[in-house]
């Protein structure tokens, strides 16, 4: 049967509608608030953010995470910057203009009015994080400085050097310090949510695991927002921390909360490629190299000569002869999908042949080293530390790598999910970026959601709850998810198995990249799930668990979150074999023109694909909420 | 939260200390000037600059401030010590391999060997002065100062003891210079690189200044 | 490459730890630093032992929560480069690597390699921010800051909060953590109002956390892996100095 999603768009014109209908939201007075809790998990930006600004309300907020700190949230290593409408370059941007660069950049698969909105706050994030003392680049004016980005034609994206998401974490850090300090936010560090808990179905709390004592502790609430990112560590291989996982939110969509396009997962063009085979990372060279990089393989196949000695005449700029318009500043997705193509025809370079060279040598003799170093240094440098290669002497390789999951926790407009109480904000939701995300925009997006957005629209939802009280947790729903969360970490724990969770993780990756990664088709995503399903099977007989349960146990942290990704994977394949099109992203071999471009179906696809659990080992359902287009004209994406 | 249990915070002792320091230096250059007279004539003119001293009531309080400033210098470098030592309860197995200055990471046990040295020095000089040690043999005045360094110096072990003193010294010094600074917040893109320079200098000029004037009655003094 | 790795082995905060000695071969000069000791652990656990645990997550560089005591040297022998930055290749084949956890009273070891830096945690909440609240953020540009001073306020505020400063700090002292953060807002205007307050207050928590005292031998710029200048312990000490000489009584 299928489910009628409301997504609880306001009406009326698309400028006015979050402004006229946050009039409209209720509130919840300074003398009520104390009586609030609210859980948020997770402490990237939009986490920190939230978190801060409820405390700021004055709500008593619990603030969980895995890592030891807050400031060490995976927002942290966002390099490239963040987008506002603000027009300091006087080159007609507006709001208009990058919400609408946002539904194309997204393929035209993103809701209308959330993304309009986040362009709408963009402009209020940067203001707040130059007030919390965000080192900004400035011109010798003393006034911000932007740069442009892939994929726009104005330059809007705001950033401090190459560490524009450590800067910004660390601007929502100092917030969320100051409501600790204040006794409004309650930091609980070192957490693993293992489950959320519903309460006559409203979501009441979480169970989280202390990971220093193995403790498993239930904590409630009135509402819970979870900020716990992507799931792009699904490839093993990505740009992601290694802590970085689905877990949360996959225990949000068990307790029935709809997960929305879970294909839609970007693959980042430039990464340094895999050099050996106990590589568990691919570092991520900013976007930006593509401004003066020119990217390039050998014409002839299996070329193994040193890239210095292959003469103009014998190198293939093949992002320049297929998209002469854009060259090598194309969008990621297609970026990627063309080295992809290069190496599986086999001219990849490299020891693995999964790689291309990214050359800065006519940008060097164009504009000298020194030009190239103050825009590039300490990327460049970050290149020699890993590889051992001077990039200013020799090409770099690069290769794409799993980064950032458009796909997430489905929500309404108010970015609540489908389970009344619980909230997705940042990665960890649907929202804003369609099928393709535009660089800058994320860590625009994550800020707006916690800063901006959520804090007025949990309002409405607590109203209800101010005469509630405490919200206790020895009640039946509590026990029970206690005990199922106890029984899983029993049940990996008795394995006893050979293998460890690691490895099971990289066998996983690699399925998920194969079957699953920059190109799809009926045939490899069927084939996927059967691997997959098989991977699962083993891994509950030889998973290996050193150690116990009760105790700082990292390789057990490793197997909760491996255990999930299986489902995750499968998820992601069913998302993509329903889609029969190829759109942003995601790319289907069955659909695309002559020359190899992605073809999207607007008349069966415009749609969000959220899927519903219906229990284990049987088939998720998929329920549809209808895109549509009223303040953008729907085009084809070209680049030529 | 924990709260800080200390009287003065970390940074008022590291500023106590530097400007204690400070006016040791400052001393130092006194002392030393005063000291090189002795090679000027037959130490006439040493003799009227103590004279001078020893009358002047402005002096007299001076010596209890400076008696103050290396009480304070001393026992801070104490309280310091044992804090900074508790601060680690488990040390490395393998020392800090950091190519710091070590003129810097010595500071405290070349400031315990100047403190040796400054037992002895009181000794010799300072107590004989007070009456609280007697008059080496041959000397009649308590404040006759050039006496008693004539005695001491040409003794070739206590030359060399005062020498290796006053290489410690040196190396004390050369760090202290521009840590003061430091340690005062008085540092500057532009100064700093010829405050440590200058540091250099003070360290070398002092530590050789007082060291010839042991060389001076051991090899070239003759009564 | 082979290797002798000498590891610090402690189960919990309570008991008394102790170096085990583990020989490994094949390694890969590519190997970054944590993925040799991943690759130790999958032998471990394959062996049936206990694997070593050490914190990690971003693996770029910029996260800071790896930091281990490598060979004498927090964050080992390369200057400007994270534990998990640094590769094997910056070693000798057939050398032996003594790995040991941070070491001060501030930052106890919980197990192995991973040791508690809540203690950098309180130093912040203590004054690490600039009260503004949401939405009360006036127009960036009606404020210009000067390159020069923005560019500055930069180089402080790029700490990682990885604690090597003090594990490398012959006093355990951390100074060039709680001077980072200080000189960051205090060199811009946003954040002089209240630079004074700050300073006081974050020192405070420092001392009572049971840092060491500076004595100014500099080894924390020399192994801080973002190259943080000991100039902004001279601007807190500066800063400190005018907190006491110019605090305001208020009636």
């Amino acid at each position: 049967m299928m489910r009628q999603l409301d997504s609880k768009i306001p009406e009326g014109p698309l400028a006015e509608k979050w402004s006229s209908y946050k009039t409209g939201l209720r509130l919840v007075s300074p003398a009520n608030k104390k009586k609030i809790d609210i859980i948020v998990v997770g402490t990237g930006l939009a986490g920190s953010a939230a978190a801060s600004a409820l405390g700021e309300l004055g709500y008593n907020v619990k603030v969980f995470c895995f890592q030891d700190s807050p400031r060490r949230a995976h927002s942290v290593a966002a390099q490239g910057g963040i987008n506002a409408a603000k027009n300091y370059r006087n080159d007609n941007d507006s709001v208009y203009r990058l919400f609408h660069d946002m539904m194309k950049g997204g393929d035209y698969r993103a809701r209308e009015s959330n993304v309009y909105r986040a362009a709408e706050v963009s402009n209020d994030v940067i203001d707040h994080f130059t007030a919390l003392g965000v080192p900004f680049a400035r011109d010798y004016g003393g006034c911000l400085d932007t740069r442009s980005f892939g994929g726009v034609q104005v330059s809007r994206t705001f950033y401090a050097r190459g560490q524009t998401g450590q800067q910004c974490l660390l601007g929502t850090y100092s917030s969320l310090s100051r409501q600790v300090a204040k006794g409004t936010v309650t930091l609980h560090p070192r957490r693993d949510m293992l489950d959320v808990v519903i309460v006559e179905g409203k979501a009441r709390g979480i169970i989280a695991r202390n990971l220093l004592t193995g403790e498993l502790e239930r904590h409630s609430a009135h509402a819970v927002v979870l900020a716990t990112g992507g799931y792009g560590t699904v490839y093993y291989l990505s740009t992601l921390g290694l802590g970085s996982n689905a877990s949360a939110a996959w225990s949000a969509y068990r307790k029935g909360a709809l997960f929305a396009n879970p294909s839609f997962i970007q693959i980042h063009p430039t990464s340094i490629p895999v050099l050996n085979d106990y590589q568990c990372k691919l570092t991520l060279m900013s976007e930006s190299l593509r401004n003066d990089g020119r990217v390039w393989v050998p014409k002839e196949k299996g070329d193994k000569r040193h890239p210095a000695g292959i003469p103009e005449e014998d190198r293939d700029y093949y992002l320049e002869r297929r998209y002469p318009a854009f060259g090598n500043l194309v969008p990621r997705d297609v970026a990627s999908r063309a080295a992809k193509e290069r190496c599986d025809a086999g001219y990849g370079v490299g020891d693995t042949g999964l790689s291309v060279y990214l050359d800065f040598k006519d940008a060097i003799e164009k504009q000298g080293e020194k030009s190239i170093r103050d825009k590039y240094g300490n990327l460049f440098e970050m290149y020699e530390k890993i590889t051992g290669i001077n990039p200013y002497k020799q090409p770099m390789r690069i290769y794409p790598a799993g980064h950032y999951t458009m796909g997430g926790l489905w929500v309404d407009y108010n970015l609540m999910t489908t389970i009344p109480g619980l909230y997705a904000i940042g990665e960890s939701n649907f929202s804003d970026h369609g099928a393709n995300r535009l660089g800058a925009s994320s860590l625009m997006q994550c800020c707006g959601d916690g800063y901006f957005i959520l804090p007025n629209t949990i309002s409405d939802y607590l109203a209800d709850d101010i005469r509630t009280g405490k919200i206790p947790t020895d009640s039946a729903p509590f026990e029970e998810a206690e005990h199922g969360a106890a029984e899983k970490i029993g049940q990996i724990m008795a394995v006893g198995g050979k293998e460890t969770a690691s490895s099971f993780h990289k066998r996983l990756g690699k399925i998920m990249w194969d079957h699953c990664g920059m190109r799809r088709d009926a045939g490899g995503l069927k084939e996927g799930i059967e691997l997959l399903n098989r991977l699962e099977e083993e891994f509950w007989k030889n998973i290996c668990v050193p150690g116990t349960a009760g105790e700082l146990n990292q390789e057990l942290e490793k197997a909760l979150k491996v255990a999930d990704f299986f489902e995750v994977g499968r998820l992601m394949c069913e998302d993509a074999l329903q889609r029969e099109e190829s759109c942003g992203a995601h790319f289907r071999e069955e659909h695309q023109t002559e020359t190899g471009e992605a073809k999207r179906n607007d008349a069966s696809f415009a749609y969000v694909g959220a899927w519903e659990y219906t229990g284990r080992d049987k088939k998720p359902r998929m329920h549809k909420e209808p895109l549509t287009f009223d303040y953008v004209e729907v085009k084809e994406r070209s680049y030529k | 939260m924990k709260r800080s249990n200390t009287f003065l915070s970390s940074i008022s002792k590291k500023y106590i200390m530097a400007l204690a320091g400070m006016f040791l230096m400052l001393f130092l250059v006194f002392h030393l000037s005063t000291n090189l007279l002795m090679l000027v004539g037959d130490g006439e003119a040493f003799e009227r600059a103590v004279e001078f001293l020893t009358l002047n009531p402005a002096v007299k309080i001076m010596e209890y401030v400076l008696f103050a400033g290396f009480l304070i210098h001393i026992a801070l470098g104490f309280v310091l010590m044992i804090h900074n030592y508790r601060a680690r309860p488990v040390k490395y197995h393998r020392p800090l391999r950091t190519e710091t200055s070590p003129f810097s990471r010595f500071m405290f046990h070349t400031g315990m060997i100047i403190l040796v040295f400054l037992v002895f020095h009181f000794l010799h000089f300072f107590f004989v002065k007070l009456g609280w040690v007697d008059m080496p043999a041959g000397v009649s005045d308590r404040h006759d100062f050039y006496s008693m360094a004539v005695i001491l110096f040409q003794n070739p072990l206590y030359s060399a003891l005062y020498w290796l003193s006053f290489v410690f010294l040196g190396f004390h010094l050369k760090h202290a210079f521009q840590s003061a600074f430091q340690s005062l917040g008085l540092n500057h893109t532009k100064y700093t690189p010829a405050i440590k320079v200058i540091g250099t200098i003070y360290a070398i000029l002092i530590s050789v200044g007082f060291a010839i004037i042991p060389f001076y009655f051991l090899f070239i003094y003759s009564p | 490459m082979n290797f002798t790795l000498k590891i610090w082995r402690q189960k919990n905060a309570t008991s008394k730890g102790s170096f085990k000695t583990y020989s490994l071969d094949d390694v890969s000069p590519e190997m970054s630093f944590l993925e040799m000791l991943d690759y130790l652990n999958k032998m471990l656990i394959e062996q049936g032992e206990e694997p070593v645990v050490f914190e990690h997550d971003c693996r770029e560089g910029i996260c800071g929560s790896c930091g281990l005591y490598i060979n004498g040297r927090p964050h080992g022998p390369m200057r400007n480069t994270t534990t998990c930055e640094l590769h094997m290749r910056a070693f000798n084949d057939g050398g032996t690597i003594v790995i040991e956890p941070w070491r001060a009273k501030a930052f106890p070891v919980i197990k192995d390699l991973v040791v508690d830096r809540s203690s950098l945690e309180r130093i912040m909440q203590a004054g690490g921010f600039i009260s503004v609240n949401t939405g009360s953020a006036p127009e960036s540009n009606s404020n210009p800051v000067g390159k020069p001073v923005s560019d500055k306020a930069f180089d402080a505020a790029s700490c990682i909060g990885c604690g090597a400063c003090v594990a490398a700090c012959i006093n355990s002292s951390a100074m060039l953590f709680a001077a980072a953060k200080i000189a960051q807002y205090a060199l811009i205007p946003q954040g002089k109002t209240e630079s004074k307050e700050r300073v006081d207050q974050m020192v405070k928590q420092m001392d009572a956390e049971g840092f060491g005292f500076c004595s100014n031998t500099y080894g924390c710029e020399f192994d801080c892996p973002k190259g943080i200048s000991i100039d902004f312990i001279a601007l807190m000490n500066r800063e400190f100095f005018s907190s006491k000489v110019c605090k305001q009584r208020h009636t």
